[in-house]
């Protein structure tokens, strides 16, 4: 059975069509998996059963010689996109029991390409969190686990840190994230994955739950950069339910992955280089550059001057963006109510009790820089500085194609440290963060080992609409890192 | 800007969400860190930029003015708490709101 659980996606999906190995057997496998992995708490919700019978489809399909490009491949679900039928929480109380009447596009698109759906995963709460700490749901545990010290519970990372724990710890193929302001790559360099944020417009945003309508973006995490490039080719698309989605061709994202990238010119930004940055990340990052160097590129020196003002205009842009965003949760049409008196206290002790304690910081913040006499001294100048963060990228692009960065100031951490201070939190997405608030494309890839034998991920940032130059970059230092490392508590393993 | 309790008092009424007394003092000094860590944001010199609108340089798209989806009240209310489909229709049930 662990045999099973190793195939890559790509593997997996040749031995499917050769009918080598069938989509029920993989699927069993999987549920198996979830089981085995339980404590790690990766699921919300579990749909074995659903999982059988689309898996009995896939089948069916394989055997006439049809399929699609995910044709029988079981995967996680991040519990942020709405599923026709199956219970969505966005790991807030607030949901309780919300059963959406319809299917967001990305994930309807994964289902019309045969993908099987093993389950609901687990994030922080609306998506807001590094560390898979905020969910209602609880926690996420780490699949891997620290040397010196094994039983120290780890942080997957946030906030799709279910996603990341279920494909780390083979509970998952591959599995959806979303990435608003580091969200999918910041836990897959946590989990030693690919974890892909495309250019936002690549996918549809339709029937995901809303967190920061400028920044939020689909992607996948997956075990190898070939896996991103086929289910990205999936998620992608023109979706004339989101006015945001752009309409242009989704390319061949596997073809872009020809390992060439001799001439390609690769930027270095040195405002990347932060103080109190571990030793061993300043390392990997220089052994990132050497491996792209040997590879035939032409690194470049480069300067984003605007780099250490962009969580601060993040943490007002999104608390803004999420303080309107989630006004809907009112206990009226759907979840958790708390009745009150009145309406108006209806929806306070609905929203004082369904809220977790990180939402409600937000919302408040949200609140607060958008209310009278503050917007223009916050609000609008995080604005502008986002079009300064925006121009240093472009101005960057006149002297090269990629940039190279680390994806993480650590690698992860455990549950209990870290807590205190939020803004200690947030800069777990210093580096992720940019790429977000210019909307551009990133891959988080993983390339080393820290000493405690925790893996690290370098990043991947490129020009809008070019995921195919990221994508080969990423797959050019996959190949160099030959990362190998398996996480310890992980199914299949006896 | 010291952000104080009775402006965190003011804000969560404006955001609809009741805090508890006891939360006042430590939620005015979690935001207030918050906020003074985001004032830097002062330092940019910002003469003459424009405030970013769209992310991605696109153009909206065109569409028919016309129906393309519903007719199924009964599904969109199935998820309320409070919800009530009766022979004139489905709505969703709050408190009395009119005296």
């Amino acid at each position: 059975m662990s045999d099973l659980l190793d195939l890559s996606l790509a593997e997996a999906s040749d031995k499917l069509r050769s009918r080598e190995i069938s989509a029920t057997e993989l699927t069993e496998a999987y549920i198996a998996a979830m089981a085995e992995t339980v404590d790690l708490n990766c699921y919300i919700t579990e749909t074995p059963e659903k999982a059988r019978e689309m898996a009995a489809a896939s089948d069916a399909r394989l055997a006439k010689g049809e399929g699609g490009a995910m044709e029988g491949i079981p995967i996680g679900m991040k519990d942020l996109f709405c599923t026709e039928g199956t219970l969505t929480t966005a790991a807030s109380h607030i949901l309780d029991g919300f059963v959406p009447p319809y299917e967001s596009t990305v994930s309807g698109n994964l289902w019309d390409a045969g993908a099987v759906l093993l389950g609901k995963t687990n994030l922080d709460e609306f998506a807001m969190g590094s560390a898979n700490i905020t969910s209602y749901y609880g926690a996420v545990r780490n699949p891997w686990t620290r040397q010196s010290e094994p039983d120290t519970e780890l942080v997957p990372g946030g906030s799709s840190g279910g996603s990341a724990g279920a494909v780390a710890a083979r509970a998952a193929l591959a599995a959806t994230g979303t990435d608003t302001g580091g969200s999918i790559r910041q836990p897959a360099s946590l989990t030693g994955l690919v974890g892909m944020k495309p250019t936002y417009g690549r996918c549809s945003r339709w029937g995901i739950v809303a967190f920061a309508s400028s920044l939020d973006q689909a992607g996948p995490l997956t075990r190898t950069v070939r896996d991103s490039a086929i289910m990205l080719g999936v998620m992608a698309g023109h979706d004339p339910k989101d006015s945001t989605s752009v309409d242009t061709p989704v390319p061949d994202y596997g073809a872009a992955l020809t390992g060439d990238i001799r001439g390609l010119k690769v930027g270095i930004p040195r405002e990347y280089r932060i103080d109190g940055m571990p030793e061993e990340i300043e390392a990997l990052w220089a052994q990132g550059v050497d491996w792209l160097k040997q590879a035939g590129a032409e690194i470049v020196d480069i300067s984003l001057p605007h780099t250490k003002y962009a969580l601060p205009a993040y943490y007002i842009v999104a608390p803004a963006e999420a303080s309107s965003n989630l006004a809907r949760y009112d206990g009226v049409r759907y979840g958790l109510r708390i009745d009150g008196e009145t309406l108006d206290e209806m929806y306070a002790n609905t929203r004082g009790e369904g809220f977790g304690d990180e939402v409600q910081r937000r919302v408040m913040i949200g609140t607060y820089v958008l209310s009278a006499g503050y917007y223009d001294a916050y609000y609008l100048q995080a604005q502008k500085v986002r079009t300064r963060i925006s121009e240093d990228f472009r101005n960057a692009w006149d002297s090269c194609d990629v940039l190279l960065t680390p994806a993480t100031p650590s690698a992860a951490f455990g549950v209990h440290e870290k807590f205190n201070d939020p803004i200690q939190m947030y800069l777990n997405d210093v580096f992720t963060v940019t790429g977000n608030l210019a909307g551009l494309p990133g891959i988080s890839v993983p390339a080393g080992l820290d000493k405690d034998g925790l893996p690290l991920g370098l990043q991947i940032l490129g020009r809008a609409f070019d995921e195919e130059t990221v994508l080969k970059t990423a797959a050019v230092l996959e190949e160099a890192s030959g990362f190998s490392a398996l996480p310890a508590l992980r199914a299949g393993r006896g | 800007m010291a952000l104080d309790e009775g402006t965190v008092a003011r804000v969560a009424h404006l955001a609809r969400i009741r805090v508890k007394d006891e939360r006042l003092k430590p939620l005015a000094g979690e935001l207030d860190t918050i906020v003074n860590w985001v004032e830097q944001l002062g330092e940019v010199d910002t003469n003459n930029v424009a405030p970013m609108t769209s992310v991605v340089e696109m153009q909206a798209h065109w569409r028919q003015d016309a129906v393309s989806d519903g007719g199924y009240s009964d599904r969109v209310t199935g998820n309320a708490p409070d919800g009530v489909a009766d022979p004139e229709g489905a709505f969703y049930g709050v408190p009395k709101v009119v005296e």
